[in-house]
């Protein structure tokens, strides 16, 4: 997938165009020499391990660098060198169809797991450990947290920063580097989860190795935005960029202190974390609240302050609270971890500390959410036509209610009540799918057309149809998670006549099932939108246009501006 | 002397309020104050301003 | 022209920096403390490192996503200690690495399982859970009860546990594959030299099958382990222990 000179951007040589990158010229030779120390590394792993597991992830890395030596190789001498006087947007070519591809497949295992939740007699397949819930549940969250969400984040931050810089993303071929890399990090985790190579850390499963790949992938990646920062053409740093680089900058720092670890031995995949009890489950929380803060919220916060602004061609509703919403945000954020381990061995000032933070959250999230509302403010006919527009809008209106719902349930006593069962599942999905699902949906459906040089997407029937079948799900999914989130909650600390507990716990899982099944449905009606939108997507690539929707010459068919 | 854990909590928790009032004033004068009116006001319609979205 | 140019080159080195700053206070000032709590915590009598056969189980119950649906950490809530007994401790998960209290009970807590139910309960409930519990939404572990535990690697697991502060001795890890060996065989020349080592740790054939170690024989021996380090009979609690 090299970029060719034309295969993306703006003409050149105009007084808009971006700024040329002048930074290129080593950054191929640098990457074949990378390329080649970490073959001989991968070879020598692939060699002296006696850990089978190990062995075959040595062999992905090997191959995987091979390729990528090779694809460089064609580069220069097939002259695929791109041309710099224009935007690179070949890499976000490439960035929306992973996202794509590894959306449908997270929303696939998603529903497989909760059909095995909901049909154990049927799911569970006997000698097969890979398939097992327990492995598949970190292969659920992965792919669409960060194998989806990722690549839409890394997508759709090439495009902001260039377009909002108007300079062309820094390093030459390092913007493609962060892309194969990151998916192979991608490929590795996922691969690593069925055979049962794990930390089992939540959000953070991936071993040593996995994770050293990811640091440097990652370390590029803040280079690569960074130097397009530096070089660019507009004086100001505009506001979507101070997310994208509060969501790489602290992810950075989250995730290189939460896998610290004591590998076995170089050529094994197992390592032991740094810490134990409960500096651990407080490092663990800290990081995976903080994923949810800076990767699921400041990440998406950044399409945000970009995408509803440009559909809805008008400016962000107030500047200054967004500065106010974005360093509030990001301060307050980083404390709230200490409420996922409420009542638990963890000192109680640390949790109080938590709880309070995270009631404090709620006004920045807020101030967020109405910044984005508002920027609609007389518009909102708009939203009537344009149902990529609307996709966005509620995914703010998702955004108020789950970001309202967290500072609730991070409250000691809702706490005591929630934690540990569906309800705090119902509030993540509320937020995955409503919120991060949603927005990313609509900037997809932003990009392709833009990307594709296309001037509409292939059907706008199908974005509604998109959107009213997942609005459904997501409706049921979080629904029958509430209820039966509740229910188990007070089920468990429910007391009889004598003063026993009334139910035993399999009584409280056999009360459950007509929920799970609910909760499988509305997570199929999901992945059914997802694949309409795929389709759409597909069609408006190839440059087609809905039979139905061809307007005639001054027709009345409610085309929005694209 | 080694601080005790109480001691350290108690001054990384002093310390963590003072620094956020201190930030959270910073920011809010930075934000409100009327000489960057102008800038933050250029600023908000930059992803207006890029004419050849449709070519990009 | 060029020292603007320069300034504005900063901005972005400058917001950074801010970033970096900002977020990184909340977790000195929650985390750091923490790691001060080791010289204060009182260390409660009983809890020792695992066993090498405990933790080759523990290593499963890790590879497996046990922790997925099953908590390791009761509450000091009236219900859960009914249900699931006294409340977890600090020390209690002092040597887990990494911890493991999970975040959901799609199944029951599992801190003090140990000893609650019988080995060949145990057995049987993995090879099909819902022969034993209809209603059971678990996935079936058949294949660890087929599988020859692999521990070829147990001393050096243990090194690498020692190396993030479990105090294993030189002793324990030269010793480590044969106390493996030991602890499914009360029979062995190796039983009071395990014993020593490791007091009180449960020394049987696990899995009902003498003939082979199984992961199953390991997987069980972590299960009996969980919550009884400590004996509640005579523990009396102190005011740092959470």
């Amino acid at each position: 997938m090299l970029e060719k000179g034309t295969a993306g951007g703006a003409p050149g040589g105009k007084a808009s165009g971006p700024a040329p990158g002048a930074d290129d010229g080593y950054d191929g030779p640098i990457l074949g020499v990378f390329l080649a120390i970490a073959s001989l590394l991968a070879l020598i792993v692939a060699a002296r391990t006696s850990d089978p597991k190990m062995q075959v992830h040595a062999f992905v890395f090997l191959a995987a660098f091979l390729i990528g030596g090779f694809a460089l190789g064609v580069r220069h001498y097939g002259g695929l060198v791109s041309d710099k006087s224009s935007y690179m947007f070949g890499v976000v070519k490439a960035g929306v169809i992973a996202s794509m591809f590894w959306g449908l497949a997270g929303f696939l295992v998603g529903l497989v797991i909760a059909l095995q939740l909901a049909f154990p007699h049927f799911m569970y397949l006997p000698d097969a450990l890979w398939e097992n819930f327990g492995r598949l549940r970190p292969l659920h969250t992965s792919a669409v947290i960060f194998a989806f969400g990722g690549n839409v984040l890394i997508a759709t931050s090439f495009y902001v920063v260039q377009r909002t810089t108007r300079a062309r993303l820094w390093g030459g071929v390092a913007p493609w580097f962060v892309f194969w890399g990151y998916n192979l990090f991608i490929v590795i985790a996922a691969t690593g989860y069925l055979m049962g190579i794990t930390e089992s850390r939540e959000y953070a499963e991936p071993e040593w190795y996995a994770d050293l790949w990811l640091t440097i992938v990652w370390v590029v990646y803040l280079a690569v935005f960074l130097g397009t920062l530096l070089k660019r053409k507009e004086p100001h740093i505009y506001v979507a960029n101070w997310f994208y680089l509060a969501f790489i900058v602290t992810i950075a720092m989250l995730h290189i202190v939460n896998n610290l670890s004591m590998p076995v031995s170089l050529t094994e995949s197992k390592s032991y974390s740094l810490f134990s009890g409960v500096q651990d489950a407080l490092v663990q929380w800290w990081y995976g609240h903080n994923a949810v803060g800076f990767f699921l919220t400041a990440g998406f916060l950044a399409i945000m302050y970009y995408f509803i602004p440009k559909r809805a061609e008008r400016p962000v509703y107030s500047y200054r609270l967004s500065i106010v919403h974005f360093w509030s945000l990001i301060f307050i954020y980083i404390w709230a971890g200490p409420h996922h381990l409420h009542y638990t061995a963890l000192p109680e000032w640390a949790q109080t500390l938590g709880m309070t933070f995270s009631i404090m959250l709620w006004m920045p999230s807020w101030g967020g959410m109405i910044n984005g509302l508002m920027t609609l403010s007389g518009a909102w006919d708009k939203l009537r036509t344009d149902p990529v527009l609307r996709m966005m809008v509620v995914s703010v209106a998702f955004y108020g209610m789950s970001t309202f719902e967290g500072p609730v349930m991070s409250v000691r006593a809702v706490n005591a009540l929630s934690h540990y069962t569906d309800w705090t599942i119902g509030h993540v999905h509320s937020g995955a799918l409503g919120w991060v699902g949603y927005i990313s949906f609509g900037a997809l459906y932003c990009l392709v057309p833009w990307l594709w040089k296309k001037k509409r997407l292939y059907s706008n029937a199908l974005v509604e149809w998109h959107f009213w079948i997942s609005t459904i799900g997501i409706v049921l999914y979080i629904t029958s998670m509430w209820v039966s989130g509740i229910m188990q909650g007070l089920m468990w600390r429910a007391y009889d006549q004598f003063g026993f507990l009334q139910y035993s716990f399999v009584e409280t899982v056999a009360a459950m099932h007509p929920y799970y099944i609910i909760r499988a449905l509305g997570g199929g009606l999901f992945f059914i939108g997802a694949t309409i939108m795929a389709y759409n997507l597909w069609r408006t690539a190839r440059g087609d246009v809905s039979a139905r929707e061809q307007a005639p010459a001054g027709g009345l068919a409610a085309a929005p501006a694209e | 002397m080694k601080p005790t854990y109480e001691q350290l909590s108690h001054f990384a928790q002093t310390g963590g309020l003072i620094l956020f009032v201190i930030a959270f004033i910073l920011v809010l004068a930075y934000a409100l104050s009327p000489a960057n009116r102008q800038e933050f006001e250029e600023a908000r319609r930059i992803p207006l301003e890029d004419e050849d979205d449709n070519n990009g | 022209m060029l020292n603007r140019h320069e300034i504005l080159e900063k901005h972005g080195l400058l917001l950074t920096v801010a970033i970096l700053l900002v977020v990184a206070v909340g977790g000195v000032v929650e985390i750091a403390p923490l790691f001060y709590l080791k010289s204060t915590i009182e260390k409660v009598d009983g809890v020792r490192p695992y066993t090498p056969l405990e933790l080759a189980g523990r290593d499963i119950y890790v590879r497996e996503g046990c922790y997925v649906c099953h908590s390791q950490q009761i509450r000091p809530l009236r219900d859960e200690v009914e249900r699931y007994g006294h409340y977890s401790l600090a020390a209690e998960s002092m040597y887990d690495h990494p911890f493991q209290w999970g975040s959901k009970r799609s199944g029951p807590d599992l801190a003090r399982v140990g000893g609650k139910y019988s080995d060949a309960w145990q057995r049987q409930h993995l090879i099909d859970p819902r022969s034993v519990v209809p209603e059971s939404i678990m996935p079936p572990y058949d294949a660890l009860d087929r599988t020859p535990l692999s521990y070829a690697d147990i001393a050096k697991r243990l090194k690498a546990n020692r190396a993030v502060g479990v105090p294993y001795t030189d002793e324990d890890i030269e010793f480590a594959k044969k106390d493996l060996e030991a602890q499914v065989n009360p029979f062995s020349d190796d039983y009071d030299a395990f014993m020593k080592r490791y007091p009180k740790a449960n020394v049987r054939d696990f899995d009902g099958n003498p003939s082979e170690i199984t992961e199953m024989d390991a997987l069980i021996a972590y299960l009996q382990v969980l919550g009884t380090m400590v004996d509640f009979k005579t523990y009396e609690p102190k005011e740092n222990d959470r």
